[in-house]
């Protein structure tokens, strides 16, 4: 069987079983199209929380991320995962208590003013629909890759399964689905990273493995990595190169936008009880672990791997030949990624070899001229194929890549449906039923929960196959704006008595526009190149990298909250009552029966 | 129930969280970031300790803080008499 038949068995055979899922759970309600009804057990919520959560960003590319920059990048496998804690222990089980389906809900109902409502309204569709763009152009890419179909019909083949299941299923249908996304995603990026552990450690267990013994050299694995990468002029793989204060900033704005993210905290909403709020947090976090402790692993083994490809017999010796790279079958992988545009080399000197170094090293130019270089030619390695491309370059076989080839469509996928569901109920809920037609029937807000969310589905996939130029920088806009308005807003409504409405609209509208302004002076005004004044290279502000704002638009947020509220009228007394029987878990299942 | 009693479940609450969140920072800030010249004399699989919290080590302690905090939390809701029941 050859290779395209086989990741056509592996895609069909899981969008049979989405479909399938979709069919078995179709919602009745609108409690089962927000929530699910309340039903989600907790290990089972923790799976779909951990797909929903779980991007074409955390599958294709942090790993390229972290193999690329090495220690630096650890902030992402910190930040996206030290957000649970907060999510866990400031939010989940008082949102669940208050028993309500949006987030936006709470913080209409918390701050007693529609304006708060429609300003976290604002934020969620703007910080979810940027975020589904970067999924949708995932679908495309990956059905592209492995179907050899266009990225137009691939997305619209995606675009069709998602709406079956998300459309009729709402949160039910998409949490069921999600599970089984999970499954097959997990064991996608697992599976070649234990046979790649196993060939250069002979550790089954990834995560081990990276703190293990090279075998071919005897050396620990990383300690090898860090010797043959400084050889060719990059920086020492384990060692901090950035700026401290930067990078302690971003950990920290990835952990609170994370926490802050509407379709990741919703989830929460379908558990039957508090206490199930508090496991189901942790259960996510081990399936998100999973992945997570994997990730290094993969990035550290496929840059000592890739690298020594390229030199196969060590550093000193004679780089790979263009021949060889075009005959040998275990470089074949790289032929075929070379057809995508993503990957290039260039014989620049005419030696017939490939040499690969860092050639913007001083160190290096030396070295280079006595060997009679003429700059690195491994001209073009995008970083987002080192997942992809793993089990090719490890010489895995044909079902592995199939497998990958689900495993990447179900992370995008899953995401996506994640997000669509916090738009259409922002739509549905928030907009219609709570400020446009109060008067709507439950069975005329399910409907037209599934005519928004079949809006957005069509929304999405056109920016997904007209990606607007900004598509890649959006991502840090979304956590932003999650960062700077939402988790604070939500938080100071639970934890504070004081925040009255007038603080926490000052306070939401003050964080979100210094942090939007923050980011378009270095990204470009509405992400239009050219009209940026200044880089991430040179900050405004010292070291701050406007994807570091997050957390100082948080800081605004609070202190311009607190500020407001205490020059204004205290709390209404039932809203203090609202904050009193938030904290406790009791009647958690009487708010339930309210709906 | 009585106030006095809230009170006391909200303050056990509160301190539960603000000890979480001390080791929360600790390990991945702390550990994984400021703190990794400190250590960087204990060896690690060919690296230091700080790398390793960064990578690993900090992901480790947070699922063991969550777990940690729904265990007392949900013990704590039924000495208080708070428990869904």
């Amino acid at each position: 069987m050859d290779q395209f038949t086989i990741n056509l068995l592996f895609v069909g055979a899981s969008f049979a079983l989405y479909i399938g899922i979709a069919v078995w759970a179709r919602a009745g309600s609108t409690s089962e199209f927000y929530a699910a009804g309340r039903g989600v057990h907790p290990v089972t919520n923790g799976m779909a929380t951990a797909a929903d959560w779980m991007s074409a960003a955390s599958f294709i590319s942090m790993a390229g991320l972290i193999a690329f920059t090495g220690y630096d990048n650890s902030t992402f496998l910190m930040g996206w995962t030290g957000g649970y804690v907060l999510l866990a222990l400031l939010l989940a089980p008082y949102l669940r208590k208050f028993g309500k389906f949006t987030v936006s809900e709470f913080i209409g109902d918390r701050f007693y003013s529609k304006t708060a409502r429609l300003v976290a309204v604002i934020c969620l569709i703007v910080a979810s629909t940027t975020y589904v763009i970067g999924q949708m152009t995932g679908v495309g890419v990956a059905f592209g890759r492995f179907l050899e179909v266009s990225n137009t019909a691939g997305l619209l083949i995606g675009a069709c399964v998602v709406f079956a299941y998300a459309v009729f299923g709402g949160m039910k249908g998409v949490t069921y689905t999600q599970v089984a996304q999970y499954v097959v995603l997990i064991l996608a990026y697992t599976i070649p990273a234990i046979f790649i552990s196993l060939q250069l450690t002979g550790n089954p267990i990834p995560g081990l493995g990276l703190f293990g013994t090279h075998e071919a050299s005897g050396e620990p694995l990383l300690a090898k990595l860090d010797q043959i990468v400084t050889e060719l002029g990059f920086n020492e793989y384990t060692s901090h190169h950035g700026d401290t204060f930067n990078m302690v900033l971003f950990t920290l704005s990835l952990m609170i936008g994370t926490a802050g993210l509407p379709h990741v905290i919703m989830r929460f909403f379908t558990v039957p009880k508090v206490s199930d709020a508090r496991w189901s947090a942790g259960w996510a976090l081990v399936f998100i672990a999973l992945l997570y402790i994997t990730a290094p692993a993969v990035g550290a083994m496929a840059r000592l791997n890739i690298t020594e490809m390229f030199w196969p017999d060590g550093t000193d010796q004679a780089a790979v030949s263009v021949e060889t790279i075009e005959s040998a079958p275990e470089y074949d992988w790289m032929l075929t990624w070379q057809k995508t545009g993503l990957l290039d080399w260039e014989d620049k000197n005419g030696d017939g070899l490939i040499q690969y170094y860092n050639d913007g090293s001083e160190a290096m130019a030396a070295m280079a001229a006595a060997n009679g270089w003429a700059g690195n030619e491994l001209t073009k390695f995008n970083r987002d194929i080192l997942v992809l491309a793993n089990p090719e370059i490890a010489n895995l076989p044909g079902w592995v890549i199939g497998l990958v080839a689900a495993g990447g469509l179900a992370a995008a996928l899953s995401t996506a449906a994640g997000l669509l569901l916090a738009i259409s109920s922002a739509v549905s809920h928030d907009l219609m039923k709570g400020q446009l037609t109060p008067n709507i029937s439950e069975k005329g807000e399910l409907l037209s929960a599934r005519i928004a969310m079949a809006v957005a589905i069509v929304v999405a996939t056109y920016l997904g196959l007209n990606p607007p130029g900004f598509a890649a920088q959006t991502v840090a806009l979304a956590f932003g704006l999650a960062a700077a308005s939402i988790f604070p807003a939500l938080m100071m409504g639970i934890f504070s008595t004081r925040i009255n409405n007038h603080g926490a609209v000052a306070g939401m509208v003050a964080g979100l526009l210094v942090t939007l302004i923050y980011i378009f002076l270095h990204k470009g005004w509405f992400f239009i190149p050219g009209t940026n004044s200044f880089t991430d290279a040179d900050p405004l502000l010292g070291t701050i990298k406007s994807t570091s704002f997050g957390a100082i638009g948080a800081a605004i947020n609070f202190t311009v909250a607190y500020t407001v509220s205490s020059l204004t009228k205290e709390l209404p007394a039932e809203i203090r009552q609202l904050v009193e029987s938030v904290r406790v878990p009791r009647g958690a299942a009487a708010a339930q029966a309210d709906h | 129930m009585s106030d006095d009693k809230n009170n006391a479940y909200w303050s056990a609450n509160l301190r539960i969280i603000m000890w979480s969140l001390a080791v929360w920072a600790l390990v991945s800030f702390g550990f994984g970031i400021l703190l990794r010249p400190v250590l960087s004399g204990i060896a690690v699989g060919g690296t230091d300790l700080g790398f390793w919290f960064a990578q690993q080590g900090s992901i480790i302690v947070f699922l063991a803080l969550i777990f940690n905090y729904a265990w007392r939390m949900n013990k704590l809701d039924c000495e208080h008499g708070v428990d869904e029941q």
